[in-house]
């Protein structure tokens, strides 16, 4: 059980991150404080209601991207296709910035645990993923490229419509925005965010575990998947909503966090190959170990300050995706 | 398999298609019996993959009445459907990234229940279908890796494996070397005399449909322009309506069904 092994092994490598990751940072925490607590409190304090909150958060964000990252890819059988290329982050960045400009707070939503730049990521997300949808339906034959380049242009209407708002914004609002579309954890200071990401990044998880079978087929093309008994046209729309679902409420959090969608599904299935049973959890661990891991050094290269994450991702990334894919270049690929 | 009363497996009425203002298949009717070889032929953009298309709800709308087994095809769910009718497409150069025994396996899905992992028993099956085939030497290699004649025997064995009564091919021996086009004939005949499934299989190479299928139809410009025993289509005048072009016809030294010979090329004498 080769690809048995190697999920146990991602296992492994993801409990370990998260287990060491709390204890360090620009104030690195010694492993006896849990037991020799009550003399250091204010260590104590921001392990649990500082570090755990933001590893946490992580890992659920680097989870959720790169799920939703492999959907897209199996999805449109193209391995560019990732939330941010296909104009799902920016359709997510838009619903929070409209958020953050019109100041809306909707209150009542906390009793749920949600806020309402969440909704409106969420909005937003499901409202590009429509786009998307709704022009592979317009038109049979819709090629894959030409998809991708109708995401980007997407993804650039929504990013000019964010930079408008930006200009008619106020300072505060428009420094808000901005910091909010540079995407990051360092915003993450309690459990709250993270209870209010939790039920999005479980909810699209689970519909994705659901149709891991569906998965493997769609790979294999929309016609050959119909064929063996796959119901393409309800299959694709469950999946889009997962996948909206997991860009929108991280989006709505964290910002925009690059790299993570793109890579870590391709990484995963050079080590694991392109199983979906298999893909996904793997996938899922792999994302989410990954951010936490990044999110670290981003706060510890440069104590105090922080670097953004997205800085670290692509840094740490691009070079080890680079080595896997010339290492096993052999038989098996991406696509 | 299940008898259904008349012994038709797939009954099409006055079905129409059209892509766009463009009408692909005009009034189509035919029917096709149980565990019967049958071929469809026809000039290119005749409408033959749409019809194969529109038979496993690859592609759905159009208007008219196909029934499969007695049922109204609306009355399917994909699922069910597949347990009916496996679809081979044309080949294209596919570069699935999945090895030849993990592709064969997801032929099982219409059986499969979600987070399920397959059985012994569909294991079993598979492994079976690719000693059938002549495929399981190479049941661990990556389906890009595969030449040609072996992926489409791979793609022929994923059908099979998904255990349907109707088998549909879209031109299952094109681009392919006689060796290659041999074993595949040899293979699509098997599973019809012996494992008793009912084939239906666009080509282009009519003599081997003649020599080959219990029945043959041809469309032209979308509409069925003959339907019936292979000896009868074998006529110069026949086939010339179809394909507006001449034709040669010899005897077949080993059956009593005529054969077409290339005719000699009409060079211009200096």
């Amino acid at each position: 059980m080769k690809r048995g092994a190697v999920l146990l092994v991602l296992l492994l490598f993801a409990l370990l991150v998260l287990a060491v990751a709390p204890f360090l940072g620009s104030e690195n925490i010694p492993l006896r404080t849990l037991w020799e607590g009550s003399n250091d409190e204010a260590k104590l304090n921001i392990l649990w209601n500082i570090r755990i909150p933001r590893v946490a958060m992580a890992f659920l964000a680097g989870a959720a991207l790169a799920v939703s990252g492999m959907v897209f890819q199996a999805v449109f059988r193209n391995p560019l296709a990732t939330p941010f290329t296909l104009g799902v982050s920016s359709g997510a960045s838009l619903g929070a910035a409209i958020c953050i400009h019109r100041q809306w707070t909707w209150a009542y939503l906390a009793y749920v645990g949600l806020s309402a730049t969440s909704v409106c990521a969420l909005g937003g997300a499901m409202l590009a993923i429509l786009l998307v949808y709704g022009l592979t339906r317009a038109r049979r034959g819709f090629s894959t490229a030409t998809m991708l380049l109708a995401g980007v242009a997407v993804s650039f209407f929504f990013s000019s419509l964010i930079l408008f708002l930006q200009y008619i914004s106020d300072f505060t609002k428009t420094y808000r925005i901005l910091r909010w579309s540079m995407g990051g954890l360092e915003q993450v200071v309690d459990f709250g965010d993270v209870y209010s990401v939790l039920p999005f990044a479980a909810g699209g998880c689970v519909i994705v575990l659901y149709l891991t079978h569906e998965l493997n087929l769609m790979t294999t093309g929309e016609e050959l998947a119909t064929s063996r008994g796959v119901e393409v046209a309800r299959v694709k729309k469950g999946l889009f909503f997962a996948a909206s679902l997991m860009v929108g409420g991280v989006v709505a959090i964290c910002g925009p966090i690059g790299f993570v969608g793109l890579m870590a599904p391709h990484i995963c299935r050079l080590l694991i190959g392109a199983d979906h049973r298999y893909l996904t959890p793997a996938t899922l661990l792999f994302g989410g170990a990954f951010l936490v891991l990044c999110d670290t050094l981003a706060r510890t290269l440069m104590a105090p300050t922080e670097l953004p994450v997205g800085i670290v991702t692509a840094l740490l990334g691009g070079p080890f995706f680079l080595w896997l894919l010339l290492a096993r270049v052999s038989d098996e690929g991406i696509g | 398999m299940q008898a259904s009363a008349d012994k038709t497996a797939i009954k099409v009425r006055d079905f129409s298609f059209r892509i766009g203002a463009k009408e692909i298949l005009r009034n189509v009717s035919f029917r096709v019996e149980q565990g019967q070889y049958l071929a469809i032929v026809g000039p290119n953009g005749a409408g033959k993959t749409t019809l194969l298309k529109c038979l496993d709800r690859i592609l759905t709308g159009g208007t008219g009445r196909i029934e499969v087994f007695g049922r109204p095809l609306k009355g399917y769910r994909q699922r069910q459907l597949a347990r009916r009718i496996s679809y081979v497409p044309q080949a294209e150069g596919h570069l699935w990234p999945y090895t030849v025994e993990q592709f064969v396996l997801m032929g099982r899905y219409p059986y499969l229940s979600p987070f399920s992992t397959v059985g012994k028993e569909d294991r079993r099956l598979v492994r079976r279908t690719l000693e059938q085939t002549g495929t399981a030497a190479f049941a661990d290699r990556m389906l890009r890796t595969l030449s040609g004649g072996e992926r489409q025997k791979v793609l022929i064995a994923a059908a099979l494996v998904q255990g349907a009564d109707v088998l549909l091919l879209d031109e299952p021996t094109t681009f392919l070397d006689y060796h290659h086009q041999t074993e595949i004939r040899k293979l699509l005949c098997d599973a019809n005399t012996r494992s008793g499934v009912t084939v239906v299989t666009v080509t282009h190479d009519l003599n081997h449909a003649v020599l080959e299928s219990d029945r043959i139809v041809a469309l032209r410009e979308g509409r069925v322009v003959f339907d019936g025993r292979p000896g009868e289509i074998m006529n110069p005048e026949v086939l010339g309506e179809i394909y507006d072009t001449p034709f040669v016809l010899v005897d077949h030294p080993q059956s009593d069904v005529p054969v077409i010979v290339p005719s000699l090329p009409s060079r211009e004498t200096p």
